[in-house]
């Protein structure tokens, strides 16, 4: 038995998305069984030695392939998903506020095509908001388990749109489950991720 | 308000081969037929028809051509297969049920790929559990005229790589998600109890001719 990899604590109760539309239901499921289902999948291939020694999660994300990257990508996407939600959002603020009217124009306008990519895309998978080497804020989006890390881009923002992110509350109405993630974005946690994504790079200079 | 059909409109959502209560008691709910069948099958069918308008599709052209045709756009691909994909899912279940015999057409090939039908369903049943994401698992014949199991993401149709389905399971999470939640495993023992083997034996004798 392996338990080298472990389930985050929630950063909120179970229940306190349920105003905005992500009920408590979800959140048994959600992060109850599937995001506790890859964190024991993956601990079970570490007891059959399929998983490199001494690997972070990240780590795992950069380099590993196949069930391995599929497993410790969900699991820090997951993370990530619920770390970029809050139950009382505060709006759009600081330097990310500014970086993203000077990239989409405005916070309004970034949203716009936040949402249409998330709303566009094909199956299963994931939306980003990034930082690049050149410090732009870029939408990327891909299926899966996937993570934008991989194209040396830092993550601030993400959006699930598996299904089961959405089908208990909103059923076939992914675009409601949008409108309400928007709505619980924890923008003071996206700013932080911001700043710390440009230090990183600053520091790599 | 159900979407009425205009008399313009090219493509046209099949009717179910069933009421929408006809898989109930074998796990498949009347709800999830209602949204499975009537808002996301539907909904393939109306933005096909959407994109015709805009002259997006291939005139002249049957589902099967746009699936089959190198040149289909991804967008017009996937709503045709989607469209193509779920009538065959219907057809491809039926309210009571029934087993494979063994000296049916399609038994006996199943017995010469699998060795029996039961790991044929082991099998099938693997992959489809296996796939990560959303996708199809599917049986068909090949051009050696041998039964495959394939699988592939989102609208994956086999039609594409030369093969005749006789055999399909969605397994995108809308299939089983209000019924069995996350429990997929769950929704494919219900899925392989419901199998409609005479269709699938008749789909495979008229895909040997």
């Amino acid at each position: 038995m392996s338990n080298r990899f472990k389930l985050p604590a929630l950063p909120f109760d179970k229940n306190a998305l349920e105003k905005g539309g992500i009920s408590s239901e979800t959140i048994d499921y959600h992060y109850g069984k599937h995001h506790a289902g890859y964190v024991r999948k993956l601990n079970a291939a570490d007891a059959d030695g399929k998983v490199p020694q001494n690997a972070s999660i990240e780590q795992l994300v950069l380099t590993a392939n196949g069930k391995i990257f599929n497993l410790a990508a969900q699991i820090y996407n997951h993370t990530f998903y619920w770390e970029s939600m809050a139950p009382k959002s505060k709006g759009c603020r600081g330097n990310v506020c500014k970086a993203l009217e000077n990239e989409f124009g405005s916070c309004q306008e970034f949203v716009a095509q936040f949402k249409a990519r998330a709303g566009g895309h094909f199956g299963s998978g994931w939306v980003w908001l990034s930082l690049n080497k050149q410090r732009k804020l870029v939408i990327t989006d891909g299926h899966d388990a996937f993570n934008p890390m991989r194209d040396g881009l830092i993550p601030i923002l993400t959006i699930d749109i598996w299904e089961h992110a959405y089908y208990v509350d909103q059923r076939n109405n992914r675009g409601a489950y949008i409108n309400n993630f928007i709505s619980l974005i924890n923008w003071e946690r996206v700013e932080q991720r911001y700043n710390d994504a440009v230090n990183r790079l600053k520091s790599n200079l | 308000m159900a979407a009425e059909a205009k008399a313009e409109d090219r493509f046209t959502l099949p009717k179910l081969p069933y009421a929408e209560d006809a898989l109930a008691k074998g796990g498949i709910s009347k709800e999830t037929i209602q949204y499975h069948y009537g808002k996301h099958h539907a909904g393939y069918v109306r933005k096909l028809n959407a994109q015709d308008k805009d002259g997006k599709v291939k005139k002249d052209a049957s589902l099967e051509d746009l699936i089959k045709d190198q040149e289909t756009s991804d967008k017009v691909f996937n709503l045709a297969a989607q469209i193509w994909n779920h009538t065959f899912y219907w057809e491809s279940m039926a309210p009571a049920g029934s087993k494979c015999k063994d000296d049916s057409e399609v038994g006996k090939q199943l017995i010469k790929d699998f060795e029996s039908v039961d790991k044929f369903i082991e099998a099938f049943k693997g992959r489809a559990g296996g796939h990560f994401g959303s996708g199809w698992v599917w049986l068909s014949i090949n051009a050696e005229k041998k039964l495959v199991i394939t699988e592939g993401h989102d609208a994956f149709n086999p039609m594409k790589d030369g093969l005749t389905p006789i055999l399909t399971i969605d397994v995108w999470e809308h299939a089983y998600y209000i019924d069995q939640r996350n429990s997929r495993g769950a929704y494919i023992g219900k899925f392989i109890d419901l199998i409609n083997w005479d269709k699938v034996n008749e789909r495979y004798t008229a895909g040997c001719k």
